[in-house]
């Protein structure tokens, strides 16, 4: 025990290193693995607030662009108000339903922090615990998806970025509703790529693809982007397509968390299926 | 010795503050992030106890991690360096050995020295970051070429920093 000790004390570099190493390794596993950092990530105070006010100061610098698109949203919302719809159908009654329950709800939020030049991208957003976020809450922006929340903090969250290693997003061709895994490749921004499309798929260049009612994160029919160019690959029996992003990662500002209403109900439910595994 | 600490502590808060909030919104593309904090490693003196050293590594690389989002990836890599450090400058010692107050610095050892020093060490510290955030064998070459390219831009930017923010040693003194 005692020579133990002694050739302990005289490697302590080594020993030290070892140990320390290990923590950091540690750190990294249990991050990658449960999505529970505790505190070494952006959403923590001191970075956060860094960051926000960082962004604060750097957002006068893009306001214009902003301001051009929030007025087409409003426009193109405006456009979808019942004012700007000619009331012809006169002879039915209109029916206060009580049929429809509402499935999702938006909550705007701020980017106050974003990368997109690394492999595993990830935003930070001025919603928190206090404003009801919670993990692998979907995000999306006003021109397609963004990623899903990580992890969250009172008045901050992390949200893992679509151009992250991890991700699969069940996409599907809108025109005619063939379904394929969404992943990005880590190499451009601008492009992600679908894989699993069935080659009997009536494929063109320019197709609009959205999220499918298969995933229970997004809801159904958000833009993720256009087909760009497919082709099977060798050895393979189904399309791999280039798909250009509709979201312009590099210039989110804000953002809308999106809330499921159903999602417990369904994910218990389907937790049930015995061999699905 | 507190001057040489206060120095130290100061270039710490800088340079992790201008790697989280600046250089981390530079988009250089996805091949090159350059991480030049590392110059905080690089520049502790020559007669700093190897396990100070290592602490150091492991805290600079977990307050680096904190703006990145990348839990312990930046800790493991700046602490391997810090380990790799004592070694390279054993292999680098010049004949007459260091003199053991000052840094290891571009003015006081040399262009040669510095470069080869500062090269080996971010190559090191690159490739443990990069692959071990990715942890994909299928990557390994896109990967590789964001080692390199990035080796080589945190190398660039660590010997101009040193160019703008230091002065060189008059010969007197």
């Amino acid at each position: 025990m005692k020579n133990l000790l002694t050739f302990i004390y005289r490697n302590y570099f080594f020993f030290l290193f070892l140990l320390l190493e290990f923590f950091a390794l540690y750190l990294v596993s249990r991050n990658n693995f449960y999505h529970r950092a505790g505190f070494v990530n952006s959403a923590n105070g001191l970075v956060s607030s860094l960051n926000s006010t960082y962004t604060n100061a750097t957002d006068y610098l893009s306001l214009k662009s902003q301001n051009d698109l929030l007025a087409k949203e409003v426009a193109a919302l405006r456009s979808k108000l019942i004012t700007s719809y000619i009331d012809y159908n006169v002879k039915t009654q209109k029916i206060n339903d009580t049929a429809f329950k509402q499935q999702y709800e938006f909550i705007e939020a701020k980017v106050v922090d974003n990368s997109t030049n690394r492999r595993n991208n990830y935003l930070t957003l001025n919603r928190g615990k206090k404003q009801g976020i919670e993990s692998d809450m979907a995000v999306v922006s006003s021109t397609g998806i963004v990623g899903v929340v990580e992890q969250v903090s009172d008045n901050f969250c992390t949200v893992m970025s679509v151009l992250h290693k991890e991700t699969h997003v069940n996409a599907k061709i809108k025109k005619d509703g063939n379904f394929g895994s969404l992943t990005w490749d880590g190499t451009d921004y601008q492009a992600a790529t679908i894989t699993g499309l069935p080659t009997h798929t009536k494929l063109a260049k320019g197709d609009t693809v959205v999220t499918s009612a298969y995933s229970i994160t997004y809801p159904e029919n958000i833009l993720i982007g256009v087909v760009e160019s497919f082709g099977i690959k060798s050895g393979e029996t189904s399309f791999t397509v280039k798909v250009k992003l509709c979201t312009e990662f590099k210039k989110l500002e804000y953002v809308y968390i999106v809330r499921n209403f159903f999602k417990n109900e369904r994910k218990k439910l389907e937790e049930g299926n015995k061999y699905d595994k | 010795m507190i001057n040489d600490a206060l120095k130290n502590l100061a270039r710490f808060l800088l340079l992790i503050l201008a790697q989280g909030l600046i250089i981390k919104n530079i988009d250089l593309g996805t091949y090159i992030n350059p991480f030049p904090y590392v110059l905080f490693m690089l520049l502790l003196p020559f007669n700093t106890p190897s396990w100070l050293v290592l602490m150091l590594g492991f805290m600079t690389g977990l307050s680096v991690d904190m703006f990145y989002n990348t839990v312990g990836v930046n800790a493991a890599a700046c602490t391997f360096l810090a380990f790799s450090r004592h070694f390279i400058l054993q292999l680098l010692a010049p004949r007459e050995g260091y003199e053991s107050t000052m840094e290891p610095g571009v003015y006081s050892m040399g262009w040669p020295w510095f470069v080869s020093y500062a090269g080996i060490l971010i190559l090191l510290h690159h490739i443990f970051l990069f692959y071990l955030e990715v942890l994909r064998f299928k990557e390994f070459f896109h990967t590789l070429a964001t080692v390199v390219l990035s080796s080589l831009a945190t190398l660039l930017l660590v010997v101009i920093i040193q160019f703008l923010f230091m002065k060189p040693k008059t010969k007197s003194s």
